[in-house]
């Protein structure tokens, strides 16, 4: 059988990504009844499609993460946020899976956001952009997916905020989904939660060249805010443990404290650093319209206010993932995951890995996190009929 | 727990695999690494799923392609909707469990049999243990001193048939096992099992 390749799915690897126009024929109906004709979707491929399409991974990126999985980052020329995991023989083995990644309704690295021009006034949309929510990323993630001919998925994957987009992935739409890994996640966005994404927010709406969101037509950006969200926002990221492995309370380039208020201490330097390097590849905007989307997301409110009803009938196969120390996402977000999954009788994984990495230990090297992936993608790919690994490595 | 390997599965989990009906649900409670559901899997068609404590337990089994949550039997089991399960295994875990009654009525409601083994404390070595020496039994079956043993609600192989009395839960069959892992004859109310037996394993449905 030849199969007629879609635009870009199945062609090789570009490492500089590639964008779609979406909505032209059909409008993207957004949660708030806003309705977009032109949705630019900015994205990135590795490895090929099969014939009949039954390899697609879907990766789901997080708050401040990108469609650059695993090449440099075009501004930071950092390796890609997952590249321990993405490529040829590792666990997402991209000889064997067609995996892409899109950057999300709202972002600032190519796909339609409040930093792009709104074509209906010729100017950067800023606070005129449409409020969003989780559902809308994925209904864009869906349409993108009809315009590289991938009808169902064989798994959709993605940490944070990108396992929010995973479980409504599988809520929204359950047949497209064969297997699903939400990791370090939950389904709803904690009170908590909601209040550090508002003192981020508050950063960077007092900061005064924020401009009321028009930064962009004064030709400037309000870098000092949007790093203090940075800084607030990274402590969530981290564990006391690993902070503390990691800075102690040592000092910086100095031998005594200085009575001032400068970076004494290392760890002050460090989130210093991560703000003003965040700043020069994140749009403020972008920050303020993505981490309301996070703070909007409750699946159980969507679906009359029992989280089991989001998946009742599902025939997704399910590895949940939780990280200890993961006091952002905590386990007993993704174990009500799970508690709703049995309550359905889905198909369901789940680990608790442990580690004092915090949130961030799905972007890092979890040794035991990487072989719950690479065993649980084994199993669902040879449900799939997608055959066994080369070499037998599991 | 020391049992004679057969084939390439315990003693104990061969006779639980054989009370198996081939091509059902099946939760194996505490399935450590999925050795069980991964033999069922295979030879009986069945469609397993399992709940593991241990980080290393769940992982292990993940790998080998198996839907394991990690979980326990007393905080877990409530969630899975009744009659989920043409079968749920519990293997040598009843006796760690903090609400062992809670756990065998979650078993029989969410699972239309039960399969349930544990050691026996009405074994003579234990009685005459605790009898003679004054000291808590150490066994083959239960080789942990008094202060780091998981094991917090032993019983005999009587007890356990009372409690399933209680709750209304028909014994369909019962086996006594040896320290060697051989089968004893069991027969009438299990007087002599319960004396001679150092684990117990029964199967086990809802009276209508």
């Amino acid at each position: 059988m030849t199969v007629q390749e879609p635009p870009g799915a199945a062609s090789d690897h570009t490492p500089g990504g590639h964008t779609v126009e979406l909505g032209r024929d059909r409008p993207i109906r957004l949660d708030c009844g806003v309705e977009l004709t032109s949705v630019t979707v900015a994205y990135q491929t590795y490895g090929r499609l099969n014939a009949d399409r039954s390899n697609a991974i879907l990766m789901c990126h997080a708050l401040t993460g990108d469609h650059y999985v695993a090449d440099p980052h075009p501004i930071t020329g950092k390796p890609g946020w997952w590249s321990e995991v993405v490529g040829p023989g590792l666990v997402f083995d991209t000889d064997r899976f067609f995996i892409i990644c899109s950057n999300v309704l709202g972002g600032c690295m190519g796909t339609t956001g409040p930093k792009d021009v709104n074509p209906a006034t010729g100017k950067p949309w800023g606070q005129t952009f449409p409020v969003i929510t989780i559902g809308d990323m994925v209904q864009v993630q869906a349409r993108l997916l009809d315009h590289l001919g991938i009808g169902q998925l064989f798994c959709v994957v993605g940490g944070s905020m990108g396992g929010m987009q995973v479980l409504d992935w599988c809520a929204s739409y359950p047949e497209r989904v064969f297997a699903a890994i939400p990791i370090a996640t939950a389904a709803r966005h904690s009170a908590q939660n909601i209040a550090f994404h508002e003192v981020g927010r508050q950063a960077i709406i007092a900061d005064p060249d924020w401009m009321g969101g028009n930064y962009l037509d004064h030709g400037i950006r309000p870098h000092r805010g949007l790093a203090v969200a940075r800084m607030a926002a990274h402590i969530t990221y981290l564990s006391e443990t690993a902070l503390h492995r990691k800075f102690g309370r040592n000092l910086q380039d100095r031998d005594v404290v200085s009575y001032g208020f400068g970076a004494d201490f290392q760890v002050e330097s460090y989130l210093r650093h991560q703000g003003s390097t965040f700043v020069d590849r994140f749009d403020a905007n972008s920050y303020l319209y993505i981490t309301r989307a996070m703070d909007y997301f409750d699946l159980a409110a969507e679906h009359g206010g029992q989280l089991a009803n989001a998946f009742r009938g599902t025939r997704t196969r399910f590895c949940v993932v939780s990280f200890s120390s993961d006091w952002l996402f905590p386990t007993q977000e993704s174990r009500a995951v799970v508690h709703a999954l049995n309550a359905v009788a889905a198909n369901v994984s789940f680990v608790e890995i442990q580690t004092d990495k915090g949130h961030d230990a799905f972007l890092l090297d979890e040794p035991e996190f990487h072989a719950t992936l690479t065993g649980f993608l084994e199993g669902a790919a040879e449900h799939r009929g997608l055959g066994r690994r080369e070499g037998g490595a599991s | 727990m020391m049992v004679v390997a057969n084939g390439n599965l315990r003693v104990d989990l061969r006779l639980i695999a054989d009370m198996v009906e081939p091509g059902g649900r099946v939760l194996d409670v505490g399935c450590g690494d999925g050795t069980l559901l991964a033999w069922l899997g295979k030879h009986k068609n069945v469609d397993g799923r399992g709940i593991e404590l241990s980080m290393a337990g769940v992982s292990a089994a993940v790998a080998q392609g198996l839907s394991v949550i990690q979980g326990d039997a007393d905080t877990d089991l409530k969630d899975y909707p009744t009659g989920a399960f043409d079968t749920v295994i519990l293997s040598q875990t009843l006796q760690a469990t903090y609400a062992p009654r809670t756990v065998l009525a979650n078993m029989l409601r969410i699972g239309r049999r039960a399969i349930v083994s544990f050691p026996n404390f009405g074994h003579w070595r234990v009685r005459l243990g605790l009898a003679l020496g004054g000291r808590m039994p150490v066994t083959d079956t239960l080789a942990y001193e008094w202060y780091d043993t998981p094991n917090i609600h032993f019983c005999t192989i009587r007890d356990f048939l009372v409690l399933c009395r209680e709750l209304g839960i028909t014994v369909e069959r019962g086996i006594a096992l040896d320290r060697d892992g051989r089968v004893l004859p069991f027969a009438g109310d299990g007087r002599r099992a319960n004396l001679l037996a150092a684990q117990g394993l029964f199967e086990l449905s809802r009276s209508v």
